[in-house]
């Protein structure tokens, strides 16, 4: 089976710096991959060259293909035709990713106007069909509604909406529950394994937290100071870890969390 | 739990705060948002307590209140039998003496315009601190496990986990008997939390503190402390010892929030 996304041997430069040296992974089509690092082992930033949304000041290497198609160093205006399309990015913090001056229908249909050339009123129709399936309460009063109007839980279903509209092959969630509480990280964190499960969509699901990867995904990389330490499904890397690093993230991990379920 | 009100360090009995809110219509009257509604709670001397509850439930607000830096509507703290009421600093100066806090993010709680020495220094100042503060300052520096020599240096040459450790040098410096630490490490890595909720450990039992920490995080909770009070919507749903409320949990929020917390593999 060939890969849905290749990553090859990406490096990344920021200021002389190189903040992201040599990492290679392959998704397969349907697959689900975890990235697991703490903050600066360059996970979010090698998410973000792979979407062709990284700074300009970076200086990017190597070589990512989806579905066979060359996407580094593509000009813009290739990039825009895969980006929301093919494959679509759950970013982090809700609040900053959704814009604070437009309706909520309005910008879960605008990527499935642009890219499947909907027209208006039946975009409309299909943004408030997915406030339905991202499980919002009351969808044709959310899909008239502003961000600000929404809990932070609602605002991040609005963003997994917005990234599944175009039924994309891909979705990158970049640690997509940290600004959220428990409760309701649970209730995202099911939504988006049963909406990937529906359509078949690939996933790359990037966090610090070992035990919350472990819940959407079979196989993890981690990431340390930029280069991949260590890879294996998930299980493995929980029962017998390989890498020096990542047995003490575990044991850091194992003296807070609580234990498997009673 | 004690009976004895007398080896209580801090006490809070029936405490309400409730936010008028703006008016919605014209004919009803304004709405009132009752972020606690009447939570009693009691830390002995060298005791730990965790309040656990998620965003709205009220946590920052009761410790704004426990400080006296906030006003509650109804209902009384007292540290050692002494109401703590806010008002004008100066007859709260021995309260501060005795009790500091921790707050979450180190890079906005310290002054980027400051050194080290100086940040560690501010309280000793303001409190009128007796004793040589050059030599408190190497002291509670190298306490919290930073070279003494960086005290010239500014907060942003840290990383994360050594911002917080300077926090944490600022607040044991004037040498309370409480110190309060409002989500310590929601902000630090996964391996650099164990280290500061260590240190905190260290410390609490070197300088013989008591110590409330406030944390949406159940597993921080369980680590540090002995007593547990789990807030929601501005009421205190469970309280009781730590292992006993996480093995047996009655409330069925408790149990709620047991649950949605994510678990590696056995």
């Amino acid at each position: 089976m060939t890969a849905l996304l290749e990553v090859d041997e990406v490096s990344i430069d920021i200021g002389g710096r190189r903040v992201v040296d040599g990492v290679s992974f392959d998704v397969a089509p349907g697959g689900r991959l975890g990235v697991i690092g703490e903050s600066g082992s360059g996970k979010t930033l090698t998410a973000l060259a792979t979407m062709g949304l990284a700074p300009d000041s970076a200086t990017i290497t190597g070589r990512v293909r989806l579905n066979g198609r060359d996407l580094l160093g593509q000009p813009e205006r290739e990039l825009v035709d895969v980006r929301g399309a093919e494959m679509a990015m759950v970013f982090q913090d809700p609040r900053t990713a959704l814009n604070p001056t437009m309706r909520i229908g309005r910008q879960i249909s605008e990527p499935l106007r642009i890219h499947h050339g909907v027209r208006r009123r039946a975009a409309a129709m299909a943004a408030e069909e997915w406030c339905g399936r991202v499980g919002l309460p009351d969808p044709a009063r959310i899909a008239r509604a502003y961000p600000h109007q929404l809990s932070g839980g609602q605002r991040q279903r609005v963003g997994i909406a917005i990234a599944l509209a175009c039924r994309p092959a891909l979705v990158i969630a970049d640690e997509p529950t940290t600004a959220l509480d428990v409760t309701v990280q649970a209730e995202i964190m099911r939504l988006l394994r049963e909406l990937v499960e529906q359509d078949d969509t690939a996933l790359v699901f990037i966090s610090h937290d070992v035990a919350l990867v472990s819940t959407v995904v079979e196989q993890v990389i981690v990431m340390r100071a930029g280069r991949i330490v260590e890879r294996a499904a998930v299980d493995d890397v929980v029962a017998e870890p390989a890498h020096d690093y990542t047995r003490e993230l575990l044991a850091a991990a194992r003296l807070t969390h609580l234990e498997a379920a009673r | 739990m004690s009976d004895n009100a007398s080896d209580a360090l801090l006490t809070a009995s029936g405490l309400c705060r409730y936010y008028v809110l703006p008016r919605r219509t014209l004919s009803e009257p304004r709405p009132v948002l009752r972020a606690l509604d009447g939570v009693d709670l009691e830390l002995a001397e060298g005791g730990s307590l965790g309040i656990v509850g998620e965003s709205g439930s009220g946590k920052s607000t009761l410790v704004r209140i426990l400080l006296g830096l906030d006003q509650a509507t109804a209902g009384t703290v007292h540290y050692r039998g002494r109401p703590i009421v806010p008002g004008r600093p100066r007859p709260l100066r021995w309260f501060r003496r005795e009790a500091q806090v921790v707050l979450q993010d180190p890079l906005s709680s310290l002054d980027p315009r400051m050194t080290v020495a100086s940040i560690v220094r501010e309280p000793l100042v303001c409190l009128d601190v007796p004793g040589d503060h050059d030599a408190r300052i190497a002291e509670v520096l190298s306490a919290v496990g930073l070279d003494p020599e960086w005290r010239r240096r500014y907060p942003h040459e840290f990383s994360g986990g050594q911002q917080q450790r300077i926090a944490i040098a600022r607040a044991i410096a004037p040498r309370p008997t409480l110190l309060v630490a409002d989500e310590p490490v929601s902000s630090l890595d996964v391996s650099v939390r164990v280290q500061i909720l260590d240190l905190l450990q260290q410390l609490a039992a070197d300088y013989r503190l008591s110590l409330i920490l406030v944390s949406h995080d159940l597993g921080v909770v369980r680590y540090l402390c002995d007593d547990v009070l789990v807030l929601r919507d501005g009421l205190a749903v469970e309280r009781g010892r730590t292992e006993s409320v996480f093995a047996t949990p009655t409330h069925p929020y408790t149990r709620a929030l047991l649950e949605a917390v994510p678990r590696l593999p056995a």
